[in-house]
Protein backbone atom coordinates (compact mmCIF):
# COMPACT_ATOMS: atom_id res chain seq x y z
CA UNK A 1 0.00 0.00 0.00
CA UNK A 2 1.26 3.59 -0.56
CA UNK A 3 0.23 6.23 2.15
CA UNK A 4 -1.03 9.21 0.02
CA UNK A 5 -1.20 12.83 2.18
CA UNK A 6 -2.36 16.19 0.80
CA UNK A 7 -2.00 19.40 2.07
CA UNK A 8 -3.21 23.14 2.16
CA UNK A 9 -5.85 24.56 -0.14
CA UNK A 10 -5.63 21.03 -1.91
CA UNK A 11 -6.59 19.16 0.97
CA UNK A 12 -9.50 21.58 1.26
CA UNK A 13 -10.40 21.08 -2.27
CA UNK A 14 -9.90 17.22 -2.33
CA UNK A 15 -11.83 17.49 0.73
CA UNK A 16 -9.28 14.29 1.85
CA UNK A 17 -6.33 14.63 4.11
CA UNK A 18 -4.86 10.99 3.62
CA UNK A 19 -5.64 8.08 2.10
CA UNK A 20 -3.82 4.34 1.46
CA UNK A 21 -3.78 3.36 -2.02
CA UNK A 22 -3.10 -0.08 -3.84
CA UNK A 23 0.66 -0.15 -4.59
CA UNK A 24 1.43 -1.19 -8.23
CA UNK A 25 5.47 -2.27 -9.24
CA UNK A 26 6.91 0.67 -11.62
CA UNK A 27 4.50 3.47 -10.69
CA UNK A 28 6.11 7.28 -11.11
CA UNK A 29 3.99 9.86 -8.39
CA UNK A 30 3.01 11.71 -11.79
CA UNK A 31 0.53 8.04 -12.83
CA UNK A 32 -0.69 7.91 -9.44
CA UNK A 33 -1.66 11.56 -9.45
CA UNK A 34 -3.31 10.76 -12.94
CA UNK A 35 -5.04 7.60 -11.41
CA UNK A 36 -6.29 9.57 -8.37
CA UNK A 37 -8.00 12.63 -10.84
CA UNK A 38 -9.14 10.14 -13.02
CA UNK A 39 -11.54 9.34 -10.01
CA UNK A 40 -13.56 12.75 -11.32
CA UNK A 41 -14.84 15.28 -9.19
CA UNK A 42 -13.03 16.88 -6.76
CA UNK A 43 -10.08 14.76 -7.72
CA UNK A 44 -9.47 16.70 -11.08
CA UNK A 45 -7.72 19.60 -8.64
CA UNK A 46 -5.35 17.70 -9.20
CA UNK A 47 -4.62 18.84 -12.70
CA UNK A 48 -5.64 22.05 -12.37
CA UNK A 49 -3.52 23.86 -10.28
CA UNK A 50 0.53 23.51 -9.85
CA UNK A 51 1.29 20.46 -8.12
CA UNK A 52 4.16 19.43 -5.46
CA UNK A 53 4.95 16.25 -4.92
CA UNK A 54 7.64 14.76 -1.74
CA UNK A 55 8.12 11.09 -1.49
CA UNK A 56 8.61 9.53 2.12
CA UNK A 57 9.05 13.66 3.38
CA UNK A 58 11.80 14.41 0.28
CA UNK A 59 10.59 16.94 -2.09
CA UNK A 60 10.18 14.56 -5.31
CA UNK A 61 9.93 15.22 -8.98
CA UNK A 62 6.77 13.84 -10.57
CA UNK A 63 8.54 11.23 -12.59
CA UNK A 64 9.79 9.41 -9.65
CA UNK A 65 9.10 6.20 -9.29
CA UNK A 66 7.45 4.92 -5.67
CA UNK A 67 7.91 1.91 -3.73
CA UNK A 68 5.48 0.15 -1.62
CA UNK A 69 4.64 1.24 2.28
CA UNK A 70 5.74 4.61 0.42
CA UNK A 71 4.18 7.76 1.71
CA UNK A 72 3.32 10.35 -1.18
CA UNK A 73 2.85 14.17 -0.63
CA UNK A 74 0.37 16.45 -2.51
CA UNK A 75 0.57 20.04 -2.12
CA UNK A 76 0.56 23.25 -3.77
CA UNK A 77 3.62 25.62 -4.23
CA UNK A 78 5.13 26.57 -0.83
CA UNK A 79 4.50 29.97 1.01
CA UNK A 80 6.25 30.35 4.48
CA UNK A 81 8.66 32.19 5.66
CA UNK B 1 19.29 24.21 15.93
CA UNK B 2 15.99 23.81 13.81
CA UNK B 3 12.71 24.55 15.96
CA UNK B 4 9.01 24.20 14.57
CA UNK B 5 6.24 25.62 16.40
CA UNK B 6 3.30 27.50 18.25
CA UNK B 7 5.26 29.50 20.91
CA UNK B 8 6.72 32.87 20.07
CA UNK B 9 10.55 33.33 20.47
CA UNK B 10 12.57 36.12 22.04
CA UNK B 11 14.89 37.86 19.70
CA UNK B 12 16.75 38.80 22.36
CA UNK B 13 17.16 35.40 23.78
CA UNK B 14 18.54 34.03 20.24
CA UNK B 15 20.98 36.74 19.82
CA UNK B 16 22.71 35.62 23.49
CA UNK B 17 22.52 31.85 22.06
CA UNK B 18 24.46 32.68 19.09
CA UNK B 19 27.32 34.25 20.45
CA UNK B 20 30.26 32.30 20.68
CA UNK B 21 34.58 32.68 20.78
CA UNK B 22 35.72 32.96 17.69
CA UNK B 23 32.86 34.37 15.58
CA UNK B 24 32.92 38.27 14.93
CA UNK B 25 29.85 38.51 12.66
CA UNK B 26 25.77 37.57 13.89
CA UNK B 27 23.19 38.25 11.28
CA UNK B 28 19.51 37.92 12.43
CA UNK B 29 16.36 37.95 10.34
CA UNK B 30 12.72 37.99 12.08
CA UNK B 31 9.90 37.69 9.53
CA UNK B 32 6.35 39.31 10.42
CA UNK B 33 3.07 38.91 10.09
CA UNK B 34 2.17 41.85 7.73
CA UNK B 35 -1.60 43.40 8.59
CA UNK B 36 -2.00 44.22 4.86
CA UNK B 37 -2.44 42.70 1.39
CA UNK B 38 -3.08 43.98 -2.26
CA UNK B 39 -7.18 43.47 -0.67
CA UNK B 40 -6.89 45.12 2.53
CA UNK B 41 -6.61 45.02 6.25
CA UNK B 42 -5.53 41.34 7.35
CA UNK B 43 -5.94 39.96 10.51
CA UNK B 44 -4.05 37.48 11.27
CA UNK B 45 -2.33 33.91 9.55
CA UNK B 46 -2.79 30.35 10.22
CA UNK B 47 0.50 28.69 8.93
CA UNK B 48 -0.02 24.72 7.94
CA UNK B 49 3.01 22.70 7.71
CA UNK B 50 3.77 19.11 6.86
CA UNK B 51 4.89 17.80 10.21
CA UNK B 52 7.27 15.02 9.53
CA UNK B 53 9.23 17.10 6.53
CA UNK B 54 9.51 20.48 7.92
CA UNK B 55 12.20 20.23 10.17
CA UNK B 56 13.77 18.00 8.10
CA UNK B 57 13.46 20.80 5.14
CA UNK B 58 15.04 23.46 7.09
CA UNK B 59 17.89 21.21 7.90
CA UNK B 60 18.83 20.29 4.66
CA UNK B 61 19.07 24.07 3.61
CA UNK B 62 21.07 25.07 6.65
CA UNK B 63 23.30 21.68 5.55
CA UNK B 64 23.73 23.76 2.38
CA UNK B 65 24.27 26.81 3.76
CA UNK B 66 27.43 24.93 5.63
CA UNK B 67 28.74 23.71 2.33
CA UNK B 68 29.20 27.17 1.03
CA UNK B 69 30.28 29.33 3.57
CA UNK B 70 32.25 28.76 7.30
CA UNK B 71 29.68 29.26 9.67
CA UNK B 72 29.38 28.59 13.51
CA UNK B 73 26.15 28.18 14.93
CA UNK B 74 22.90 28.72 12.88
CA UNK B 75 19.53 29.23 14.04
CA UNK B 76 16.30 28.66 12.65
CA UNK B 77 13.20 28.72 13.94
CA UNK B 78 9.68 28.57 12.13
CA UNK B 79 5.99 29.20 13.77
CA UNK B 80 3.00 27.39 12.69
CA UNK B 81 -0.38 27.66 14.07
CA UNK B 82 -2.85 30.53 14.54
CA UNK B 83 -0.87 34.71 14.23
CA UNK B 84 -2.07 37.93 14.32
CA UNK B 85 -0.92 41.19 12.40
CA UNK B 86 2.66 41.66 13.59
CA UNK B 87 3.27 38.58 15.02
CA UNK B 88 6.87 36.96 14.63
CA UNK B 89 6.76 34.33 12.33
CA UNK B 90 10.31 33.29 11.49
CA UNK B 91 13.92 33.70 13.23
CA UNK B 92 16.69 33.13 10.99
CA UNK B 93 20.12 33.83 13.39
CA UNK B 94 23.50 32.70 11.69
CA UNK B 95 27.32 33.22 13.40
CA UNK B 96 30.14 33.66 11.03
CA UNK B 97 34.06 35.13 11.68
CA UNK B 98 33.45 37.19 8.76
CA UNK B 99 30.06 39.38 8.03
CA UNK B 100 30.18 38.58 4.20
CA UNK B 101 29.85 34.76 4.88
CA UNK B 102 27.16 35.56 7.62
CA UNK B 103 24.65 38.34 5.19
CA UNK B 104 24.70 35.82 2.74
CA UNK B 105 24.13 32.51 4.38
CA UNK B 106 21.09 33.99 6.36
CA UNK B 107 19.90 35.13 2.70
CA UNK B 108 20.30 31.97 1.19
CA UNK B 109 18.29 30.35 3.91
CA UNK B 110 15.34 32.91 3.75
CA UNK B 111 15.28 32.27 0.20
CA UNK B 112 15.29 28.42 0.06
CA UNK B 113 12.85 28.51 3.08
CA UNK B 114 10.35 30.60 0.95
CA UNK B 115 10.45 27.98 -2.04
CA UNK B 116 11.21 24.59 -0.28
CA UNK B 117 9.97 24.40 3.20
CA UNK B 118 6.30 22.42 3.45
CA UNK B 119 4.75 25.95 5.01
CA UNK B 120 1.75 27.20 3.77
CA UNK B 121 -0.09 30.98 4.36
CA UNK B 122 -4.03 31.38 5.03
CA UNK B 123 -4.89 35.02 5.44
CA UNK B 124 -7.59 36.30 7.84
CA UNK B 125 -9.47 39.32 6.83
CA UNK B 126 -13.06 40.98 6.93
CA UNK B 127 -14.00 38.99 3.82
CA UNK B 128 -12.86 36.18 4.96
CA UNK B 129 -10.20 33.30 4.98
CA UNK B 130 -8.11 33.04 1.81
CA UNK B 131 -4.96 30.65 0.58
CA UNK B 132 -1.69 33.12 0.00
CA UNK B 133 -0.50 32.43 -3.52
CA UNK B 134 3.30 31.43 -4.01
CA UNK B 135 5.19 34.53 -5.46
CA UNK B 136 7.37 33.91 -8.48
CA UNK B 137 9.76 36.93 -7.02
CA UNK B 138 10.53 33.95 -4.42
CA UNK B 139 11.43 31.81 -7.19
CA UNK B 140 13.43 34.17 -8.89
CA UNK B 141 15.22 34.78 -5.65
CA UNK B 142 16.53 31.23 -5.15
CA UNK B 143 17.68 31.07 -8.59
CA UNK B 144 20.12 33.37 -7.97
CA UNK B 145 22.19 31.18 -5.78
Amino acid sequence: MIKIVFFAQLRERLECEQIQWDYVQGITAAHLKSQLSAQGGNWLALEESDVLCAINHEISALETIINDNDEVAFFPPVTGG
Amino acid sequence: MISVQQQDFDCGHEYQQLREQGQGAIVTFVGLVRDFNQEGQIKGLHLEHYPQMTERALEQIVEQARQRWPLGKVRVIHRVGDLDGGDQIVFVGVASEHRDAAFSAAQFIMDYLKTQAPIWKKERSDIGEQWVASKSSDNDAVKKW
